[in-house]
Parts: C-alpha cells; sequence; structure tokens
C-alpha cells in the first residue's frame, strides 16, 4: 500500500474544524423532531386556550375549597326542601332533587373526572407501551402470543366489558374504574406502540448503532424509543378526553363510580328524570364535562399537528 | 360503410399545435419562488435552456439546485401558491404556456410533454393495476374505449420490454421489480407519442446494471420516436452515453452548459471542475477522496455575489461583490466554442488552466 | 387471497374462544348463589334447588359449565334464564330494534360523514372546513347521554317534532332521532378521518404522476385520491357497525328502546347472569365478525394486502 497523500486542495485544518463543529450544531439543533414539536406546539394559540383550561382544571382537582367554601362531605349540605331549585345568589348552579348545592358537587366530581382520567391514561400508555414495545422488538413466538392475548382483551368492547366487569366486582371508586378501564383500554397503545418499533427497528440507524457496538437495551431506548413516541404522545393526549367521557358514560349507567363518590356521569344520570321540567340539574355537570372533555381532545389535536411530520 | 379505426390516422391537429414556429422547448428567464412560514425561498433565478427535436439536455446539480422546479414548472404541476413565478417565459414550438389557459395547458400535459419520475414504485398508485394506468392515457386523451385502450396497454409494455405483457397487464405496480416499474413509467410517458419527455432521475432508485438497461432504453425509444429528452440527474457517470449537452445547475442558476465530450474535457466552471474531481477514479487508489467543501446554500439568503463563492478555492473579492453572468466560453485565441457558457469570472483561467 | 383468507380465519378462533371463557369465568365468579337469589327473601325449598341446580350445571366444575356453554351457543342455544325462559327468545324480540336503530345510524354516519369530510378535504381552510372541524370537535366531546338528553327536550318536548321515547311510532319516526345521537360521535370521527386521509392522498406523488399525465382534476381526485383515501374510512367504518350493535347501551336508555343494550343494562342491575353471558357474548361475537369481515374487505381494496 502506497504512502498515503494527501492531496487536498482546501485550507488550513483549523477552518475544516470549524465547519465540522458548525455543520454538527445545526444537525443538532434541526434533530429531534420532539423538540421541534415541542417549538411548534408552544406558539399555537389554541395550545395556550387549552392548556389554561386544564390549569384550571387541575387546580379544580387538587384544591377544591379554592373554588368553594362549602363541602358537599360535611354535614347538612343537602337540605330536601331545597330540591330542584333553580340557580340563585350564592348558588350559581341551584340544587339537585336531593337538595345539594349542584356548584359544590360539580367542583368536587372534577377531581373524580380527573383523577380517573389522567390514572387510566398513564397506566394505558405504560402497560401497552411496554408490552408493545417487548413484542416488536423481540418478534417471533413472543410476539404472536402477546399479540393473540392483546386480541382477547381488545374483543371486549369498552363499554360492554366495563359493564360486565364493574357489575361483577362493585367497585364504585375511582381506582376500581380507572383500574378496569386500563385493562380494557390498553391494546390500543400497544398496537400502535408495536406497530412503530416494527416500522422502526429496520432502519438503517438501527443497524449502525449495532454495528457501532451498541448494546440491544441500549439501541430500544436510545434510539428506537424516541421515534416512536410522536403517535404515542398524540393518542394519549387523546386519551385522557376519552377516558374522562368514558367514565361518565360508566357512572351514568350506574356501574361507574357510585354513591357517596362524586362523578359528574351520576349527577347527569340523577338529573334525568327532571330534566325536562328542571333542566339545569343535568345542564351544568353535563357543560363541565363536555367542556372538560374538549379541552382535552383539542390538545390532542393541536399536539398532534405539532407533531405529525407529515403535516409540517 | 366506411369503419373509421382510431387507432391509425391521428388527426395532424395535435393538441398546441398553433403556428410552429421556434425550437421544441425554450425556456427564457424563468424565475421560481415560494412563499414558505420562514420567508420566500427563491428556487430559480433566471434559467435558460432551449431543446429540439431529437437532442438531449441534461440537467446536473445537487439537491437544492432548482432542476426539478424548473422542471415541473415546465409541466405545469407545481402547486401555485405557494408557488409563483414572477417572470420568464416557457415557449413549446414558440407558444409561451405560461400565458395559456389551464384547460389548454392540460391538454398538453401527458400528450406533447410527459415525465417520468425518479421513485416508480410512490409515483404509480398502487391500488391500480398497471393496465388501468396505462390505458388511462389513451381513455381520456384520445377517447378510447377500454379495450381498446387495454390493448394499446399491453402492445406499450411489450415495447419498453416488459416480459408476458398480455399476462402481467392486470397485476398492481408492487408485484413488479424496480427496474420493470419504471419501465412503466416509461410506458405511460411514451404512450401518446409526445415531443418532449423530462425524466426527473429516472434511475437513481436502481440497481447500476439496472440503469444501464433503462438508459439504454430510454435512448432508444427517443431515437425511434425523435422526441426532445430532458434528463435531469445529479449522476455524471449516467450522462456522459446519452447526453448531447449538458447544463450544470447552481442555487437556481445555470452556471455552465456545454457539449458533453466538451464538458467532461474542459470544464470551465470551478463547480463543474468539482463535480468531475469528487468521482472516485481507480488511478486514485489508496488516496484520499476529493469532496467539493461546504454545503448547498440555503435558498433563503443565497450568498452575494457569485452563489458558489464560499465553496470556491479559487474565490476573490470579486466574487463575494459582483455577480457573474452567464457569458460565452470561446478558445484562448477567441474562437467561438459554440453550445459554451460559464457563468464565473474566471472562466478563462478555470478552462484554460 | 385464499391464503391471507385462510390465516385470519384460523386467528379468529382461539380469540373467540380467549373472550368468551373469560367473559364466562367473570360472569360466574359472581358471589352469591343465584338460586337462592331466585327465592328471593324465602328459604329455598333444597329438594327443588338441588334440581335447579342440577338443571342449570351448577354444580360441575368450571369447565364443564363452559363445555355446556359453548356447546350451546354453537348451536344458536344461548341458554335459558332462571326462569326457564330461552334467551334466544329474548335476543330475537329485542335484535330488530338494535338493529334497525345501528343500521340508521351507520347510513347516516357514513353518508354524512363521508360528505362533511370530502368537502372539507378539498375547500381546505375556507369557511366550510373551519365549520366542519369545531363542529366534530364538539360532536366528539359532548357525550351521548347529553346530547341525547338535550335533544330529546328540544325536538321531543319543545317542539315536538319527534317522539320522546319508545317505539311506538315505529320507523322511522321513533328511531331518527335517537339513531342522530348514536350516530353523532362515529359521524364526527369519520368526517376527521376522510379529511385527513384525503388531504394526505391529495400530497402523494401518484396524485402528481395523475396530473403529469394530463388527466381532469375530477379525474385525479375522484378515481386516484379517492381510491387510496377511502381505505381507512372503509376499515373505520366496519369496526363501527360491531360497535354500533353493543354501543346502544347509552342510546337504548335515553329514549327507552326495548333493544338487547336496554335488555343487558337491566339484566346487569338485576344479576341476572345466563342473560348477562348469552348477550355479551352475542355482542362481543358481533364485534369479532365484523373485525373479521373488516380485514377482509380491506384486503379487498388494498391489493397489497392480499399478497402478504
Amino acid at each position: 500500500m502506497s504512502e498515503k497523500t494527501i492531496e487536498r486542495p482546501t485550507t488550513d485544518e483549523a477552518a475544516i474544524a470549524k465547519e465540522i463543529e458548525a455543520e454538527e450544531k445545526a444537525a443538532a439543533r434541526q434533530a429531534s423532531l420532539l423538540r421541534d414539536g415541542w417549538a411548534d406546539l408552544r406558539k399555537r394559540p389554541l395550545f395556550i386556550v387549552t392548556s389554561l383550561i386544564i390549569l384550571i382544571l387541575l387546580a379544580l382537582a387538587i384544591a377544591p375549597s379554592l373554588f368553594t367554601a362549602r363541602s358537599p362531605f360535611s354535614d347538612g349540605f343537602c337540605q330536601l326542601q331545597n330540591s330542584m331549585t333553580g340557580p340563585s345568589s350564592g348558588h350559581l348552579f341551584g340544587y339537585d332533587v336531593q337538595g345539594c348545592d349542584i356548584y359544590t358537587r360539580t367542583v368536587y366530581g372534577a377531581r373524580n373526572s380527573v383523577v380517573v382520567g389522567v390514572v387510566t391514561t398513564t397506566a394505558t400508555t405504560l402497560i401497552g407501551g411496554l408490552v408493545g414495545m417487548l413484542a416488536g422488538l423481540i418478534g417471533g413466538w413472543a410476539d404472536a402470543l402477546l399479540s393473540r392475548i392483546t386480541e382477547v382483551f381488545a374483543g371486549l368492547p369498552l363499554i360492554i366489558g366495563g359493564l360486565l366487569i364493574m357489575s361483577i366486582w362493585g367497585g364504585g371508586d375511582v381506582w376500581s374504574v380507572s383500574f378496569i378501564m386500563a385493562i380494557l383500554g390498553w391494546p390500543q397503545v400497544y398496537r400502535i406502540m408495536r406497530g412503530e418499533v416494527i416500522a422502526n427497528k429496520y432502519n438503517d440507524y438501527v443497524t449502525a448503532a449495532r454495528a457501532l457496538g451498541a448494546g440491544s437495551w441500549r439501541i430500544a431506548f436510545r434510539h428506537i424509543l424516541p421515534n416512536t413516541l410522536a403517535p404515542v404522545i398524540v393518542i394519549t393526549t387523546m386519551n385522557l378526553g376519552v377516558y374522562i367521557s368514558a367514565e361518565a358514560a360508566l357512572s351514568y349507567l350506574g356501574i361507574g363510580i357510585q354513591y357517596p363518590n362524586i362523578s359528574w356521569g351520576v349527577m347527569i344520570s340523577d338529573a334525568q328524570d327532571r330534566f325536562l321540567t328542571s333542566p339545569h340539574a343535568l345542564m351544568f355537570p353535563a357543560g363541565a364535562l363536555s367542556i372538560t372533555v374538549l379541552a382535552f381532545i383539542m390538545l390532542g389535536d393541536v399536539v398532534r399537528d405539532a407533531f405529525d411530520p407529515k403535516m409540517r | 360503410m366506411t369503419i373509421i379505426d382510431p387507432t391509425d390516422a391521428v388527426p395532424a391537429q395535435r393538441p398546441g399545435d398553433h403556428d410552429n414556429t421556434g425550437p421544441l422547448l425554450e425556456v427564457r428567464d424563468l424565475h421560481v419562488e415560494f412563499q414558505t412560514r420562514e420567508g420566500v425561498v427563491k428556487a430559480v433565478n433566471g434559467v435558460n435552456y432551449t431543446v429540439d427535436s431529437g437532442e438531449t439536455l441534461a440537467v446536473l446539480g445537487e439537491s437544492g439546485s432548482g432542476k426539478s422546479v424548473t422542471a415541473q414548472a415546465i409541466m405545469g404541476i407545481l402547486d401555485m401558491p405557494p408557488a409563483r413565478i414572477p417572470q420568464g417565459e416557457i415557449r413549446f414550438y414558440g407558444q409561451d404556456m405560461l400565458t395559456m389557459g389551464a384547460e389548454e395547458r392540460r391538454k398538453l400535459r401527458g400528450a406533447r410533454i410527459a415525465m417520468i419520475f425518479q421513485d416508480a414504485l410512490s409515483s404509480l398508485n398502487p391500488v391500480l393495476s398497471v393496465g388501468f394506468q396505462l390505458g388511462e392515457m389513451f381513455r381520456v386523451h384520445q377517447g378510447m374505449s377500454r379495450k381498446q385502450a387495454k390493448a394499446k396497454s399491453i402492445e406499450l409494455m411489450d415495447r419498453v420490454k416488459i416480459p408476458a405483457a398480455a399476462a402481467r397487464v392486470n397485476d398492481y405496480p408492487h408485484q413488479f421489480s424496480g427496474g420493470m416499474r419504471q419501465r412503466i413509467m416509461i410506458a405511460m410517458a411514451l404512450a401518446l407519442e409526445p415531443d418532449l419527455i423530462i425524466a426527473d432521475e429516472p434511475t437513481t432508485a436502481l440497481d447500476v446494471t439496472v440503469q444501464a438497461q433503462v438508459m439504454d432504453l430510454l435512448a432508444e425509444l427517443q431515437r425511434e420516436y425523435r422526441m426532445g429528452l430532458i434528463l435531469i440527474t445529479h449522476d455524471l457517470g449516467v450522462v456522459a452515453d446519452v447526453a448531447d449537452k449538458i447544463a450544470v445547475m447552481y442555487a437556481g442558476r445555470i452556471v455552465e452548459t456545454a457539449p458533453v465530450h466538451e464538458l467532461y474535457k474542459r470544464p470551465a466552471h470551478p463547480y463543474t471542475r468539482g463535480l468531475l474531481d469528487s468521482i472516485p477514479r481507480l488511478d486514485q487508489k489508496g488516496q484520499e477522496l476529493y469532496a467539493i467543501q461546504g454545503l448547498p446554500p440555503n435558498l433563503l439568503k443565497v450568498p452575494q455575489g457569485c452563489a458558489f463563492n464560499p465553496r470556491c478555492d479559487k474565490a476573490q473579492d470579486i466574487c463575494r461583490t459582483e455577480f457573474p453572468p452567464l457569458v460565452p466560453v470561446t478558445e484562448a485565441d477567441g474562437t467561438e466554442l459554440p453550445g459554451r457558457a460559464s457563468a464565473c469570472h474566471f472562466w478563462k483561467e478555470t478552462i484554460h488552466g | 387471497m385464499g391464503r391471507y383468507v385462510a390465516r385470519r380465519l384460523l386467528q379468529v378462533i382461539p380469540v373467540v374462544i380467549g373472550v368468551t371463557f373469560i367473559i364466562f369465568c367473570l360472569v360466574f365468579a359472581l358471589p352469591g348463589d343465584p338460586i337462592q337469589a331466585l327465592a328471593g327473601d324465602k328459604r329455598a325449598d333444597p329438594n327443588i334447588a338441588a334440581i335447579l341446580r342440577a338443571h342449570y350445571h351448577l354444580n360441575e366444575p368450571l369447565y364443564q359449565q363452559y363445555w355446556h356453554y359453548i356447546s350451546g351457543v354453537v348451536t344458536g342455544d344461548l341458554g335459558e334464564t332462571y326462569n326457564g325462559r330461552a334467551i334466544s327468545d329474548i335476543v330475537s324480540e329485542r335484535f330488530p330494534v338494535t338493529l334497525k336503530l345501528g343500521l340508521t345510524s351507520f347510513a347516516l354516519e357514513a353518508v354524512i360523514g363521508i360528505i362533511a369530510g370530502i368537502f372539507s378535504a378539498l375547500k381546505k381552510g375556507k369557511f366550510i372546513d373551519n365549520v366542519v372541524l369545531v363542529s366534530t370537535l364538539v360532536l366528539i366531546s359532548i357525550p351521548v347521554f347529553v346530547l341525547g338528553s338535550v335533544l330529546q327536550l328540544e325536538f321531543g318536548v319543545n317542539l315536538k317534532i319527534t317522539p320522546v321515547a319508545g317505539i311506538e311510532h315505529g320507523w322511522p319516526q321513533s328511531y331518527i332521532l335517537p339513531a342522530v345521537v348514536l350516530a353523532s360521535t362515529s359521524m364526527a370521527y369519520i368526517a376527521r378521518l376522510v379529511r385527513t386521509s384525503m388531504m394526505e392522498s391529495v400530497r402523494a406523488d401518484y396524485v402528481r404522476t395523475a396530473i403529469a399525465k394530463g388527466l381532469p382534476t375530477r379525474r385525479v381526485i375522484g378515481v386516484h385520491a379517492m381510491r387510496n383515501s377511502l381505505i381507512p374510512v372503509v376499515t373505520f367504518l366496519g369496526f363501527d357497525l360491531g360497535a354500533l350493535m353493543g354501543g346502544a347501551i347509552i342510546t337504548e336508555r335515553v329514549f327507552n328502546m326495548p333493544g338487547i343494550g336496554g335488555q343487558l343494562a337491566q339484566s346487569v342491575y338485576l344479576r341476572e347472569r345466563p342473560v348477562v353471558v348469552g348477550l355479551v357474548t352475542l355482542l362481543v361475537l358481533i364485534y369479532l365478525v365484523a373485525n373479521l369481515l373488516v380485514d377482509l374487505l380491506y384486503a379487498v381494496l388494498d391489493p397489497r394486502i392480499r399478497y402478504e
């Protein structure tokens, strides 16, 4: 092999080094889709509005006493003689059929709805995400087995499955409802994560990482995972709204959150019989519920617009 | 009773026929801009080129040089917002297409000027059969029936040497290999025997051996139909066999034009010289490969003066301030070199040493 | 294509077995003695109780009970209630209501959803697009039972255009408002899906090719873009049809319609185990069959899948 002769008609090494550095910095800035998405997100007015609404909701959930002086668990909270009275000063939302102040109950109901939404979504994302990633990475018989098991869980639609399970095990509090919905809901995240992992697994950057000696775990978490996150983030954000709505539906049917716990769904169900004559008892919790779900779903929309590479 | 067979006696009047004066295609001072969130991207900045019947023009350049945008402007398939054509003319046999009505232009598309795209897999509709997509050309432009169109499709597939055409006419694009798919694209472009074909990187996505076959096929068909061919590519190797003349583009402008062999022998622009030097050669074995330093310019902020100056090792002060126009290139003693031009202040030094 | 179909069919079988078994186990894990529950507060006569238990196989191990059940299902016998009434009778009585509701709903959501989505995609950014976007968002967010109650109040009581509840007026009067309510969420999803799908197709390379071929815009969109963009929509519609059968529970309750959903809700409340198992099994089977049909339909629409 002849000696290396460097025949570069270019200038000195320092300049080259500087140039490489500048290119790397530029590449790093452009690199992450997540970073890009977040920067885009912050600029959108819809994101700011929905985030504000959600922050208010979180405040309601964490510190309801900030919003109302009364407590629905205190003695004498409900006075039958006030039954179905409409809104008045001091009692913004009026009274329900038992004579309880609707405004206070709505405020306290926010907590349960938010907790169920957050817990269920977190659980489904974690479980579905992890199992999906495993199935996608390992492949082969493990994947086939996990997928069949998942299909069995997925075979039970949410309402029907919820109906069934809750009727057997009762429950009626936030944790059992969240648990049940998580069990029925994780297949959705599983499918998405698995699909993304499989789509990414054969990409060149994975082969390159392996060729450079990276171990499997490192490749999975450092390389593949960040690239699978975008659709998962989108679906997670939307699910917050979906699960809050689902909990309300189950509570409305009498099998979600039950007395003595407060839920907007239960409030709506209770108010249904007198709805035609005194709509206020149904409209206020329904309004609160709708605004909450709307905020989360709009957030999901905005997040998807920001993160979807095809829409940019 | 006479039966008129629509497959022969193609009417002498074809869409677009007016008083045919001028060369087949003439692009004059074309500018194309894109309105983006970050500003106005000047993709094409004053491009001029001409193509005659039977002639092959190769347009060479890196990504972002504007070669594809020019072609799409010629075809009229740019999305007009955000794209704008602030000035320029695109003359087809003397008639400026940019001033034509949309419907008139549509009739030319596919029938008289056709385009072949780079990635045949994504450029063919995956849910429609190949026969359907080929037959469409005849059914829409010439009003043929389904049966007639199908027969013509099979003929076309035969013409581009796809084996067992009759059996495969109902197959879907994903069932063909890469080379076969590209042939189908070529067949689609040829269907109505257009006057001009624009091939946008037709072989970039293919293996080397298949590349050669497809280029041979293109050349053969061009000869047979006397078509003009604009070949857009970034691969100097592909061009040498097929092209008659070459236009090198950089940052939306043409920086050099030359007949094909002249360009390879004696480039008159540092960029061209850099491109040629970057081709790995057998006698360079053991040495470090050459590459033009730097990256293509950001089209939002094209460098002042000569767009290539940040990357040119021979750049002088004048290059950073004064824009070099495209001037004819001559011999050292002033003899004309037809078809040669360069946009460099120092073209004399570049070509003559 | 045949191999694909065969494989899909084979894959369904273990899933069906798994799901039905889980349902069965869940329901039979219910605490309490159903025979005693029948008797109410009185102490049940031990002899009669023993006969009943034997009749309903309650003394046998779980898997044997399951086997009795499954063999019954396969032959169309969904078992009996504890009152001796054949569940299949209940089903044949109530299913037509759910079916009419579901199909009407399906037709509404498909037609309105697709048309709205197409207009929205074609006039992107303009007024109609924004109207569709906002209204779909609102429809998705308002829970079905809220929308149902509100519309019931407005159209049934205040405006007196539609019946308030029940099915006395038959089809279509009694079904139209419930169908609209039931369709509302899906309609919104479909409109959005069509919109996104068309927006994507219109930007695809093969659409660029179609334009370059000089095809008129009508054909480019109507033939090339549509064929591809409708694929995800059709698959969604398929899943939804299966879900509609069971998801009518809420709507049936709001409008007091004697369908399967209503029966299911009631039986759950009353702890009527056999009915719950029977109905849930039926609904789940419908859902799984719908999924299977969707998979097959997908292969018909997208030739790339057929040769996997």
